[in-house]
């Protein structure tokens, strides 16, 4: 290439690089809707709120309602398992953290930070609700099976892996690497608990 | 092509001038059809054509599948059934194109552990090898999302399992799987990208067998001999190769008559042998089948994925080194796509200087040894994990790699190879006797 200026560099490089530089961005915003329509659609997002009715829950049992396409738990648990769930030390779990977006980020998984408070507000330990999907690849854990079972109530166990979960919905054992998460979620009225 | 003398082509009447000087299609056909091959090639060097024609099949009765299936969650499992029952001809199709992925899969583990006993996949064939180890790639991924159409138990919790492994990427992992699935699970919106890219998918296939064929095209075929064609001059290239075009098309076409009997008599009498029950209940995200169970095909990387758990050594140990970014989940999922990857640089990995296993007397037990390990990681995939079996499919994993990264590696240069025959044309006479003045094979006294 010739060149008949002093400093031949400047106007062509200045071009060159203008020209690519937004080819690229241009390249770029065409693509990014090609991508971005595989995220989720509008009314996808907008189906995020759902109310449960739980009066008709007896103790010691667990109903199982479909939210967001994923099944959600709602146990309320007897005194068996709250004392189990108590006597257990964070030493003894895989994971420590709460898993609970109700809490401050790093609240511990201690048996009452897994619970959530009444209408009243007094969090006894009874209701357990807890997203029902395998921490470790998404099934669905059997309630009242696996190892941490405590006189057949309470705990959950995986069929997919084999991952074991103790009666607050921990990990205990097996490929899963946190507990069972926990729903944003609160009572509105005495019987009524909305997720979402 | 492939630098052996060889016929070319010559337009002979008007007509083929005249399309020759615009488009020497023919011509392209022709040293296609007509490229010599070495004459020593057994009967492991069918599964080519078998593959061929397996991917011509699925897209025949793929394309017709599609004009009647329905992807919707609330119809797909009905539009199945109105396949099975109403569709002239449709269960045929139906069960041709199921059980056609098992043909494929058949075809492949035979083509690909071919490879791997000839050393297939040596200087100068790497490209033609990691060209078909993306095909292997896409037909799994095509196969995966083929499985997931018909919205039953299995497509349903199979395409959870599946897409969860994207989630178990550090930091963007949830975001990556909620944009697959396009939304928080498994629903309509992964249904209907499922059907799009299963549609696509052979269709990439059948570009990239075609760089695969063009790849060793130009290096020209491997042999059981491991030895090259001489290309020196047209006279001993004559010796040593025949073209493909008749006597090698013929020879494949036998061999997939054999094989599309044993196919028909699948098809035919126990079409749904390979399928799992489960996938006749309609999905329910509310219910996870007692056991998930993939397709026999995936089974031995399923294993794989299974075989780690937290109280693995070497899990606890990346665990540790990463300050607990890679755990279990993480691990099982590397392992899963790395026992590929291996399989991908075996080109490098593969120190030895001879290509064949027939000549390289430890070689052959070791890989003897990793077919049976490949069928061990099949079985034990599909059990349960309790009891004695994620012992044996660790045990089984660990042989995988450890094939791949350690002992092919180890073999090149401890391993005292035998003498390999000089040329193809020998290596031929050994085996089928010295060709008479007819050119008929006699058969030799050593037989």
């Amino acid at each position: 290439m010739s060149h008949t200026e002093d400093d031949p560099s400047t106007r062509r490089d200045f071009l060159y690089y203008a020209t690519g530089g937004v080819g690229a961005v241009v390249t770029g915003a065409a693509v990014w809707p090609l991508v971005n329509q595989m995220n989720p659609s509008a009314d996808v997002v907008a189906a995020s709120k759902l109310r449960v009715e739980v009066d008709g829950i007896e103790l010691g049992t667990q109903l199982t309602v479909l939210f967001l396409g994923k099944p959600v738990f709602i146990r309320r648990r007897t005194q068996i398992e709250i004392e189990d769930s108590e006597a257990v030390t964070l030493d003894d779990l895989i994971d420590t953290d709460a898993q609970n977006p109700n809490l401050p980020d790093g609240a511990e998984a201690t048996n009452l930070n897994r619970t959530m408070p009444n209408f009243a507000g007094e969090n006894t330990g009874e209701w357990l609700v807890m997203i029902g999907v395998c921490t470790h690849l998404g099934c669905i854990p059997l309630n009242e099976a696996g190892d941490y079972t405590v006189d057949g109530v309470g705990g959950w166990f995986c069929p997919c892996h084999g991952s074991h979960y103790d009666t607050a919905g921990r990990i205990r054992r097996g490929p899963a690497p946190e507990n069972l998460w926990i729903p944003v979620a609160q009572f509105v009225d005495e019987s009524t608990i909305v997720l979402g | 092509m492939s630098g052996i003398p060889h016929d070319h082509y010559e337009p002979k009447s008007n007509s083929e001038k005249w399309l020759h000087s615009r488009l020497p299609i023919i011509e392209l056909l022709y040293n296609t059809l007509m490229i010599p091959t070495p004459k020593n090639l057994n009967w492991m060097w069918i599964w080519g054509i078998v593959l061929a024609f397996a991917l011509v099949l699925q897209i025949v009765t793929g394309v017709i599948l599609a004009m009647h299936y329905v992807p919707n969650a609330d119809l797909a499992f009905a539009s199945i059934e109105q396949i099975m029952r109403n569709v002239n001809s449709g269960w045929a199709i139906r069960y041709i194109h199921m059980n056609g992925a098992s043909l494929f899969f058949v075809a492949v583990y035979a083509h690909i552990f071919r490879g791997l006993y000839y050393g297939s996949y040596k200087a100068p064939r790497e490209v033609t090898w990691i060209i078909g180890i993306l095909i292997y790639l896409a037909m799994m991924a095509t196969a995966f999302m083929g499985y997931v159409l018909p919205w039953g138990q299995m497509s349903f919790w199979g395409a959870t399992v599946i897409t969860g492994l994207f989630g178990a990427i550090p930091l963007v992992g949830d975001a990556i799987q909620t944009w697959l699935l396009g939304g928080p699970s498994v629903d309509n919106a992964t249904l209907n990208r499922f059907l799009s890219l299963h549609f696509l998918l052979p269709f990439v296939i059948a570009g990239l067998v075609i760089v695969h064929i063009w790849a060793f095209h130009t290096t020209g075929n491997g042999n059981p001999a491991g030895v090259e064609v001489r290309r020196t001059s047209r006279k001993e290239a004559d010796a040593d190769t025949l073209p493909f075009w008749p006597y090698f098309v013929i020879k494949d076409l036998f061999a997939l008559a054999v094989v599309l009997v044993a196919f028909f008599a699948v098809v035919g009498f126990m079409p749904n042998f390979l399928g799992h029950p489960d996938n006749y209940i309609e999905a329910n995200p509310l219910i996870t089948p007692a056991e998930i169970v993939p397709e026999w095909y995936f089974l031995p990387f399923y294993a794989i994925l299974r075989a780690f758990d937290g109280e693995v050594w070497v899990v606890i140990w990346a665990s540790w080194l990463t300050g607990g970014i890679v755990d279990a989940k993480l691990f099982g999922v590397l392992a899963m796509f790395g026992s590929i990857v291996v399989l991908a640089l075996v080109p490098w990995l593969d120190t030895s200087s001879v290509r064949s296993g027939r000549y390289r007397p430890s070689f052959k037990w070791w890989f003897w040894l990793l077919g049976f390990d490949f069928m061990v990681l099949m079985w034990s995939g599909a059990r349960p994990i309790e009891g004695i079996y994620p012992y044996i499919a660790l045990v089984a994993t660990s042989y995988w790699f450890a094939y791949f990264l350690i002992i092919l590696p180890l073999l090149g240069i401890f391993e005292k190879p035998l003498p390999t025959p000089a040329t193809i044309e020998e290596d031929f006479n050994a085996h089928y006797g010295k060709p008479d003045a007819d050119g008929q094979a006699a058969a030799s006294p050593a037989e």
